[in-house]
């Protein structure tokens, strides 16, 4: 069975319609790159997905269970994450703090009082998954506001993968950083992948859609326009599915 | 003069900032300002350093104490509560007529009082996340609407006085020598300290306070977590209002006006941001304090009265430039 799929998904806001009748599906443990002009619809569809945007029409299904009710951190505890293109961050808040934001572990004194958040658990396990991603972050203890941006990318992606995710969705995670982090990011992907877990990657920047994906998923105005094998199409194709000249 | 040998050693001085920062939630140099401010005022008048002058303060403290807790947990969550002083005066004057003017048994003046902050804050909340109109506006609709309530429910538009002994005890009883609205005050901030520190409802309040997005996207149900906050307040400014009305043995539609502007005042003091994201209850209790003991002290060594908002004025510029000195130079280090 497949891991997700997208049936007939529409959705406008106000007059203009953003998706227009919209299937995919995603299987374990594949890289899908998702490509399509600016307002194609890219963000809107994977945002009904995590539950952010309500469909007006059509369903989805995470391993064949309708999923459309489900608010987005019942979606969040299903195995779906975003990798949103601003971050999702809260600036102020330290590292721990953000990557376990609205899951953070609750201890009980005694077993009866209020519960109260685990702060010393949140702060191992944070400097835990920094590690294993790499990263090289001042102190996890500091707000991530004060971070670079590739600092805060890795904020993002680790809160993305602490609880072992199923299908992690990135929107445009390479814009912002530099060549080396880019090359991080790949890496990161194809690990991912082999891992079994479905990526879906937002991009405009084709090179890395091309390097690291295994299907390429192009948008435009609100429908599947292409959904061809990387292995088998070239960025010329690609590109003129984007623009609608095929 | 303990500061001034802590500066001298700048490493330990940073420690100990950074223990009062993350394990207390509170600003040291707000307590250090209202230390020296204490130390200050002792020299200067005889009467200042007393025990009983001491439960003085803490008890005119008590009112505006009690809403600073609402305005710090609404402040915390970028949002904002006009109302709460009009609501808490609306809050005593049912109190009032429930158990005076209808004759009800005492404690009907306590849920009355508590039920009707909680009722406007509840309203609040709902206009706030299901329409598209500002706190700002809202709260500002609540204040006077509350205020014209007050003076609508008390006969005549006066104060609604004789209340059963009772109440009177949670404004006027001394346990253990203690003030009861002191005991109130000091059970409401611990518990909303506790909350607003060490609770997801408070890590999902200031992340949220941060931003909304990321509270979104995390999946904290940020609408459901606002209407709850704006009931909260709502309830403390009721609880503020049983205070008050006791303590004087009145409902008065008189009372508590401006007292949101004072309340948020406390609490900007003590370290919290207007815009969100920062937030300390025990901070905002240290700027009551700073405000109480200006007032107090100013009058003990007779300086007038309009001198006294011009330094509680000049308190909180003078603390919101430091907060933003201080974050500047954290952003170089």
């Amino acid at each position: 069975m497949s891991l997700l799929q997208v049936k007939g998904v529409t959705k406008s806001f106000g007059a203009i319609k953003v998706l227009s009748g919209v299937d995919l599906i995603i299987e374990a443990g594949t890289v899908t790159g998702l490509v399509g002009d600016n307002g194609a619809g890219k963000s809107t569809l994977m945002k009904t997905i995590t539950g952010i945007y309500a469909v007006d029409e059509g369903e989805i299904l995470l391993s064949g269970e309708v999923i459309n009710g489900l608010s987005p951190g019942a979606r969040r505890q299903k195995g779906i994450e975003m990798i949103y293109q601003d971050l999702a961050l809260a600036k102020q808040q330290d590292v721990a703090a953000n990557i376990f934001l609205g899951r953070e572990p609750v201890k009980r004194a005694f077993g009866i009082l209020p519960g109260y958040v685990d702060k010393a658990k949140m702060d191992t396990e944070a400097q835990k998954m920094i590690d294993r991603l790499g990263a090289r972050i001042p102190s996890i203890h500091r707000p991530v506001g004060m971070f670079s941006g590739g600092q805060q990318q890795t904020v993002a992606i680790a809160r993305a993968l602490t609880f072992n995710p199923k299908l992690v969705i990135m929107d445009e995670p390479t814009a912002a950083l530099a060549v080396r982090e880019v090359e991080s990011v790949l890496k990161l992907i194809r690990q991912l992948r082999d891992e079994g877990i479905a990526v879906v990657l937002i991009s405009h920047r084709l090179n890395d859609v091309f390097e690291v994906t295994d299907r390429i998923v192009v948008l435009r105005q609100g429908r599947i326009e292409a959904d061809l094998p990387t292995q088998k199409t070239q960025m010329r194709e690609v590109v003129s599915y984007i623009v609608g000249a095929h | 003069m303990a500061a001034e040998q802590t500066l001298a050693q700048g490493d330990s001085w940073r420690r100990l900032q950074f223990f009062f920062d993350t394990k207390l939630h509170l600003r040291l140099e707000s307590l250090i300002v209202l230390a020296a401010l204490c130390l200050a005022l002792s020299f200067l008048s005889p009467y200042f350093l007393s025990v009983s002058n001491f439960l003085n303060i803490l008890l005119a403290t008590t009112t505006i104490g009690i809403l600073a807790v609402a305005a710090t947990l609404i402040l915390s969550s970028a949002g904002l509560d006009l109302s709460i002083g009009s609501v808490m005066a609306l809050s005593g004057v049912v109190g009032a007529y429930f158990c005076v003017v209808l004759e009800w048994p005492w404690f009907m003046a306590i849920i009355g009082a508590l039920g009707t902050g909680a009722l406007a804050g509840a309203i609040n909340g709902q206009i706030i996340t299901r329409t598209q109109i500002p706190a700002f506006i809202v709260t500002l609709g609540m204040l006077g609407i509350a205020r014209g309530l007050s003076f609508i429910i008390a006969p005549n538009g006066g104060a609604i006085y004789g209340l059963p002994p009772a109440v009177i005890y949670l404004g006027q009883g001394r346990p253990f020598g203690i003030p009861t609205p002191v005991i109130i005050l000091a059970a409401a901030a611990i518990a909303a300290h506790y909350v607003l520190a060490y609770s997801r409802f408070g890590r999902h309040t200031l992340a949220m306070g941060d931003s909304d997005n990321a509270a979104r996207a995390t999946g904290i149900p940020v609408e459901r977590l606002r209407r709850k906050l704006y009931t909260t307040s709502g309830a403390l400014a009721g609880l503020a209002g049983l205070v008050f009305m006791a303590r004087v043995n009145a409902g008065d539609p008189v009372a508590g006006i401006n007292y949101e502007l004072a309340a948020i005042t406390a609490a900007i003091i003590g370290g919290t941001s207007l815009f969100g994201g920062k937030g300390s209850i025990l901070g905002a209790m240290v700027g009551a304090l700073i405000m109480g003991v200006l007032q107090n002290g100013l009058n003990l060594i007779g300086v007038q009265s309009y001198f006294q908002q011009v330094a509680i004025g000049a308190v909180l510029i003078l603390a919101v430039w430091i907060d933003q000195l201080q974050s500047a130079k954290e952003r170089k280090a």
